[in-house]
């Protein structure tokens, strides 16, 4: 039948990335079309996110140390934080217009093309400027680690960028997981910026300064505290404020494989909900 | 084997209404409703009826985007709902007003894109870009970001890449509205050569009667879900008995013109309206105008599809009819 | 009678506002979730440091509080108008606004002002009724303070409108004001002192917020509730937020002139 004018279709997930990146790569040169803005904001988001980090050395100029942990590894929750969340809203954070595209009838338009709407509304409105908030987090990261008072042992080595990995693909499945809310609630887009930009800021801070309620959402309610805290306990050798078993403080790519799937299974509940109920 | 097979599709939607300060209602509405037709490959069929009477929600069902409550349906033999990818193949969608063009990238961009994203061999794209890109006239837009194309040559950007990747089907949702005579005219020509030459089928919906009269041998009028009507234009004028309308204006105001089988409907000074069956001709009508009174200029109205419905409506054809 | 008019385009705004019952109820849980991160933070900070900036730890949690729900009236983040601004002014219809016989400025101003009513009695009320089942807040029992800061919440509403509305006017030059936007959205948090109170930076740093607009959007109105400001402080502070609403709706004003004998118009 007809399908034979087309080559076979390749692997589902190769070809989920390729419809990201070309849908990612058109937004670019759409971005390009106002080139002016397009330099200003790049460098401007670059300078500008820095700030974020100001207020924590503003905190950190007034006192010593923070629920135990002292500037630099604060700064290191700060930075690898900022990197996972900065990154993961590089790659999907629009998603977040999902509502918006609901309200106007355009998801159709999605709909009917042959590739995944997933892939196509995580590249929707892909903005290159906000690379600006990963590499300001390298930086301080770098910095970071040139203060810490830590025995770099290999796996303590190995642990860093395995956490900005999983750290990444933690917040990319939260951003999707959160968006899906937007097919049943179109203006609910709010909700979720709780649990990404919230969490993300929670994170920055020891768990010490917090309740021990909120500690163990992030350990066993939304994934938050395998993106940097538990990581960090062992490579800071700071004490866990719950006492939890030391295996979980390995356990983020479990926690981030976890965390994808919970997504893409919600991904498809609402997607399934969207087009048994329309709009 | 028909293309498209509907049969007793339904469609439900659970609406939610505030009732009072607190409590809300739920009600269930069937948007689609025991909805049954096929359309055969080939043909070029025209689905009007009045706003929220179905007919989106019936072309959601047969691209895929929406699940229907009950029912069978079938697009070139697939099963939109279930197989919506591999449809997508198939079928083309060009959604009226709301553009799937790259906004800030020239027309040229945008179906690179297409290419890409429905893998179209490289021959076929170019064969198929450049005989578009000729009956179009779009060859000179190419390089022109798209927010700077006037709505009609924005419109005939959407038909081409809806039709790069040779679908079978071809959903068109008010192919012509708000375009200039010349673009609406350009459009329609495009449509039927894609229709008689390439054998695409054609679904439009449309509030315009010459698309219709232009394009289609077959029309399906759909009210609450139903289809009410389905068969050639010309049936429908007699079933509704429509009328259109011939405007003339005199060189004097004069009293009501009396002629045969045309009624005066309005005075206005030197000008007057005169309804007559739209299924007749409108030159015996035009030459006694002329024969007895001081014609200075005249223009003939097309009944809206609306009206024509409505009509149906007085005439009390409630039943499905299907003629011809 | 323009003031009329600019009075019902400022309640149907609020009206407009009120449907959008969900994304009112979002908004004011994630104030709240924001809430109770920041207050963790800030009873670690005042653990440490029990008199920084000049508050105790019970103001400055009640500072977090009134910040929280000043967020969404006020917009230190960008938004109320400028969605609807900036679609108008992507597909050209600002070209017909410029030439009908209200002020331009005028008009948005009035609509902005409705959403921050409505979103003061909404997403301002809420989260602070949240955080004061948790945690211990310090609010005036002084209706004449309460007074204060409802006219303090009107400057810094008409600051940040002025500001917001300057942000957008970058569109007829940028075609693209969503880069500048989140730009002046990044500024506005950090010199507003939604994330930290002003009164906390060193130096320089501190002596320039205190100078800069955005204090007027949050600093000033969280210091009249919690009555760090009273008698001449407090007028000073009025005064300096009536003086930023001025300049800058001078300037957009003076901006706005020259987008109009600019107009490049979408598409046309």
């Amino acid at each position: 039948m007809a399908d034979d004018r087309f080559p076979a279709p390749p692997g589902r997930l190769w070809w989920g990335l390729r419809v990201w990146w070309m849908t990612a790569a058109m937004w670019t040169r759409s971005a390009l079309a106002y080139r002016t803005s397009f330099v200003l904001m790049t460098v401007g988001n670059l300078a500008i996110t820095a700030m974020d980090f100001v207020i924590i050395a503003v905190m950190f100029h007034n006192i010593h140390s923070m629920g135990g942990w002292d500037f630099h590894q604060v700064a290191f929750l700060y930075a690898t934080s900022s990197f996972a969340i900065g990154l993961a809203d590089m790659l999907v954070g629009s998603i977040d217009a999902l509502g918006n595209r609901i309200r106007q009838g355009t998801l159709d338009g999605i709909m009917v093309r042959p590739a995944p709407a997933l892939a196509q509304m995580a590249a929707d409105r892909f903005a290159l400027r906000r690379l600006g908030r990963p590499l300001q987090a390298t930086v301080i990261l770098l910095w970071s680690l040139s203060g810490l008072r830590v025995q770099w042992t290999w796996d303590r080595m190995l642990m860093v960028p395995g956490l900005l990995v999983c750290g990444t693909a933690i917040f990319v499945a939260l951003f999707v997981a959160g968006s899906c809310l937007q097919f049943w609630v179109a203006d609910a887009a709010e909700v979720q910026n709780s649990f990404t930009f919230g969490g993300a800021t929670m994170i920055q801070y020891p768990p010490t300064v917090f309740a021990r309620e909120l500690v163990a959402g992030a350990v066993f309610g939304i994934p938050l505290a395998f993106v940097n805290w538990l990581p960090a306990l062992h490579i800071l050798g700071q004490s866990d404020p719950l006492h939890l078993p030391a295996v979980l403080r390995f356990a983020s790519p479990a926690a981030a494989a976890l965390a994808l799937a919970a997504a893409g299974l919600a991904w498809r509940a609402g997607l399934r909900a969207y087009r048994s109920t329309g709009s | 084997m028909a293309l498209i097979e509907v049969d007793n599709v339904s469609r439900t939607f659970t609406v939610r209404s505030r009732k009072g300060r607190l409590r809300r209602e739920k009600r269930q509405v069937n948007a689609v409703d025991g909805l049954t037709f096929q359309v055969a490959e080939g043909e070029c069929v025209g689905y009007v009826g009045p706003n929220g009477a179905g007919k989106s929600t019936t072309v959601k069902m047969l691209t895929g985007i929406l699940v229907p409550s009950g029912g069978r349906l079938r697009v070139a033999g697939v099963d939109p709902s279930r197989d919506r990818v591999r449809l997508a193949h198939r079928i083309g969608v060009v959604f009226g007003q709301r553009t799937t063009l790259w906004w800030d990238l020239p027309l040229r961009d945008s179906y690179e894109m297409a290419r890409r994203i429905y893998r179209i061999p490289a021959g076929r794209f170019r064969a198929n870009l450049d005989r578009c890109l000729e009956l179009l006239d779009l060859g000179p837009l190419m390089d022109t970001p798209v927010r700077q194309l006037s709505l009609g040559q924005r419109m005939r950007g959407d038909i081409a890449a809806a039709l790069l990747h040779d679908p079978q089907v071809l959903y068109l949702d008010e192919p012509t509205i708000g375009l200039d005579v010349v673009s609406r005219n350009r459009v329609r020509q495009f449509l039927r050569e894609v229709n008689t030459e390439r054998g695409t089928t054609v679904l439009l919906t449309t509030h315009d009667l010459t698309d219709i009269e232009q394009l289609c041998s077959r029309v399906m009028v759909i009210d609450h879900g139903r289809v009410v009507y389905d068969g050639g234009l010309e049936g429908l004028h007699a079933v509704g008995e429509s009328e259109r309308t011939l405007v003339v204006d005199l060189a004097e105001p004069c009293p009501p013109i009396a002629v045969e089988g045309a009624r005066v409907v309005r005075v206005d000074g030197p000008r007057q309206w005169l309804a007559f069956p739209a299924a007749r001709s409108a030159a015996p009508v035009v030459a006694a105008v002329a024969a007895g009174y001081p014609l200075v200029d005249l223009s003939v109205r097309e009944p809206a599809i609306e009206d024509v419905i409505s009509r149906m409506y007085a005439g009390e054809v409630a039943a499905p009819v299907r003629v011809g | 009678m323009p003031l009329t008019l600019y009075g019902s385009v400022a309640r149907g705004s609020f009206r407009r506002y009120a449907t959008y019952r969900a994304a009112i109820l979002a908004g004011a849980f994630t104030n709240t979730v924001f809430g109770f991160i920041l207050s963790y933070t800030y009873l670690a900070l005042w653990h440490a440091r029990p008199d920084l900036g000049g508050y105790d730890a019970t103001g400055a949690v009640t500072y977090i509080w009134i910040s929280q729900a000043l967020i969404a009236p006020v917009c230190v983040w960008g938004g109320g108008f400028q969605d609807d601004f900036q679609d108008r002014v992507r597909n050209g219809d600002i070209a017909i606004d410029l030439y009908r016989p209200v002020d331009l400025q005028s008009w948005w101003l009035a609509t902005d002002l409705g959403r921050a009513a409505l979103q003061l009695v909404t997403r301002g009320v809420l989260p602070m009724v949240a955080g004061a089942a948790v945690f211990r807040l310090r609010l005036p029992h002084d209706g004449r303070v309460w007074a204060a800061f409802l006219v303090s919440v009107m400057l810094a509403v008409a600051v940040s409108f002025a500001f917001r509305y300057l942000v957008s006017l970058t569109g007829f030059w940028l075609m693209d004001s969503d880069g500048v936007r989140s730009l002046a959205g990044i500024l506005g948090m950090f010199f507003s002192g939604k994330l930290l109170p002003i009164t906390l930076f060193p130096g320089a740093l501190g002596a320039l917020a205190r100078v800069l607009p955005w204090s007027a959007m949050v600093q000033i109105p969280c210091d009249v509730l919690l009555q760090q400001r009273t008698g001449g402080a407090l007028a000073t502070g009025l005064g300096f937020q009536a003086f930023w609403a001025l300049v800058l709706l001078a300037a957009g004003r003076a901006v706005q002139g020259l987008a109009t004998r600019r107009v490049v118009v979408q598409g046309g």
